[in-house]
């Protein structure tokens, strides 16, 4: 059962409950910069005000933000690799990378004072999780082009903790560290979280003996549901923590003891919700797409970046005795992305991939599902009667090759089945090319 | 004297075999020799009918993925050792066989066997050579 830790700590509290007033003047000071900054630097952003006429002189307050144009991810694509970075190569102390649209990654910068940020924002995130220097940080997510575990690693290495880097996977050595280190934080997917359960469960292990008290989830949307059952089975409180490699990474917002929204560094990070057809910015507690301005990002600094995620925001105080926007638990996507085993992955992506090897784009469909606990992808693929071979091992060479591909690019692995023409159903407007059987 | 084989994909489905042959049979379609290579996920319905044509797009029509294959039927003595010889003749011309399948028709005494062979063209003439009797489309798909 979770143990609602009392005594509200923070890592900053100067600006994690900074009168709303203030921050609405700190935000507007540091968005005029922003926006002259990224004018003056940035030839993608002064062509995209030029062309609506905007000037960074019409920007004066954050009031005025809604004049500004949005980002996309094609943006970045469009400008792949480092055409967005607004300073020089050589001041780009760290680069990571996630997953593109198609082929192409999408690949973020930070100079030494992003990193610090970053450091700065997940500090906040762990203090409110009740990360001290007593703790021990074990960080499950993926170390390397992933912002995820360097994101925490740095987070928990400023506010003192003993980290266990251990990255992903290499479940039996995790649960042994554990017990043996006396892991009292646990930072990862909630889906490998409840795997952790399942392992330790069926290898009878005794949690009475676990020191977990808090974990610290994220990268992949789950449920309330979810976060019950980790909580029982796991024995800990469970945290949700978001952020977006774009943005800068995890800790852009988290959830404190009160599990009541997650709140966003807004001095660093101005969040708005947008409806994603007509663009038009929602009022408080409509959901809607989630967008942010980084106000003090020098490598990549972003206005109004797309995120396609759906929530809401809340500009009320919280119970936890911060002032900061909190954002509502993300409820889906408005677009078609499907978060597998904490990766991103865009349906399209399978359609290079088929179109690179076939030359055509046969029908496909991608069945998403949880099996053990963890998420399972299968491709299936229309069997044309151009690569029907009559031969066993053509077909099955055939098979093995589009998986192999679709490890390379999608960076997971899938299951690949070849079916017959009527397996996919046709529909009459847009394909529906995944089922996701998961409850999340 | 390549006969046209069809070849079916079929997922490892309930009813996608009786699917099959229900449509053949409403289409007066007659199967001559038959043969199904599996794996795990998928088969290869692979079937010698007396109009490989009219099967090929009544099939195509109802969305199954077909092709049709260039196979060779020879007719060999039903005695033992029959077909030994036949594989020993290709051997030793270095000629593959990708599969084969046998079936009996109306010739008396005869043994029928279908064979797609890594080199078919090759393999009529090797067999002509050694008398070994290569049918014709017309003596497969009438089984005269």
């Amino acid at each position: 059962m979770g143990v609602l830790i009392t005594g509200n700590k923070y890592w900053n509290p100067a600006m994690e409950c900074m009168d709303r007033a203030d921050m609405k003047k700190l935000q507007s000071e540091r968005l005029v910069a922003l926006v002259k900054r990224v004018y003056d630097n940035v030839p993608f952003y002064r062509k995209k005000m030029d062309d609506i006429n905007v000037k960074p002189s019409d920007i004066k307050s954050i009031d005025d933000l809604y004049k500004l144009p949005f980002t996309t991810k094609q943006d970045l694509r469009d400008t792949y690799p480092f055409g967005l970075f607004a300073v020089p190569m050589d001041e780009i102390v760290r680069i990571h990378a996630s997953s593109g649209t198609t082929g192409k990654q999408t690949v973020v910068g930070y100079t030494k004072n992003d990193i610090d940020t970053w450091s700065e924002v997940m500090a906040r995130c762990l203090v409110g999780a009740g990360v001290d220097k007593k703790s021990f940080m074990q960080v499950a997510y993926g170390y390397g082009l992933f912002t995820g575990g360097l994101g925490v690693h740095y987070g928990s290495e400023k506010v003192g903790a003993s980290v266990i880097p251990i990255s992903g996977g290499n479940t039996k050595r995790q649960i042994q560290m554990m017990y043996d280190f006396g892991s009292t934080h646990l930072a990862c997917t909630p889906s490998y979280a409840l795997y952790l359960a399942e392992e330790m469960d069926e290898a009878g292990c005794d949690k009475s003996f676990l020191k977990l008290k808090v974990g610290i989830f994220g990268a992949e949307p789950w449920s309330e549901n979810m976060r019950r059952e980790i909580e029982e089975r796991l024995g800990v409180v469970a945290l949700d923590i978001y952020g977006l490699s774009e943005v800068m990474g995890p800790g852009v917002s988290c959830e404190c003891m009160y599990k009541d929204g997650l709140h966003i560094s807004e001095d660093h990070f101005i969040a708005e919700i947008i409806d994603t057809d007509t663009d038009e910015v929602l009022p408080d507690g409509a959901p809607g797409e989630i967008i942010f301005t980084t106000l003090t990002k020098e490598g990549l600094p972003l206005i109004r970046y797309r995120t396609h995620d759906i929530s809401s925001l809340n500009y009320n105080k919280c119970a936890c005795g911060r002032t900061s926007v909190r954002m509502s638990k993300i409820t889906g996507r408005s677009d078609d992305m499907l978060i597998i085993r904490g990766v991103n992955v865009f349906p399209s992506q399978i359609e290079t991939v088929l179109l690179e090897i076939a030359g055509t784009s046969p029908h496909y469909q991608l069945i998403v599902d949880r099996v053990d606990n963890l998420d399972t992808l299968e491709v299936q693929v229309e069997l044309t009667p151009e690569f029907f071979s009559d031969e066993v091992r053509f077909i099955e060479n055939f098979e093995k090759k589009i998986k192999k591909e679709i490890e390379a690019t999608l960076g997971i692995s899938a299951k690949v089945k070849l079916v017959e023409p009527k397996t996919i159903a046709r529909s009459e407007g847009k394909a529906k090319r995944i089922i996701d059987n998961r409850v999340l | 004297m390549l006969v046209k084989q069809i070849s079916v994909f079929l997922e490892n489905n309930p009813g996608r075999l009786a699917e099959v042959t229900k449509i053949l049979g409403e289409n007066g379609i007659d199967i001559r020799a038959l043969s199904i290579a599996d794996t795990t996920d998928f088969g290869i319905l692979r079937i010698i009918v007396n109009n490989p044509d009219k099967a090929l797009e009544k099939l195509k029509a109802e969305g199954f993925t077909v092709n049709s294959t260039n196979i060779i039927t020879i007719a060999i003595d039903d005695t033992p050792g029959g077909l030994s010889l036949c594989l020993r003749i290709l051997m030793d011309a270095n000629i593959g066989i990708e599969y084969m399948y046998a079936f009996t028709g109306k010739i008396i005494d005869k043994a029928l066997v279908v064979i797609r062979a890594s080199n078919n063209e090759e393999a009529i003439k090797v067999f002509e050579k050694n008398n070994i009797r290569v049918l014709t489309e017309n003596e497969v798909y009438n089984m005269i």
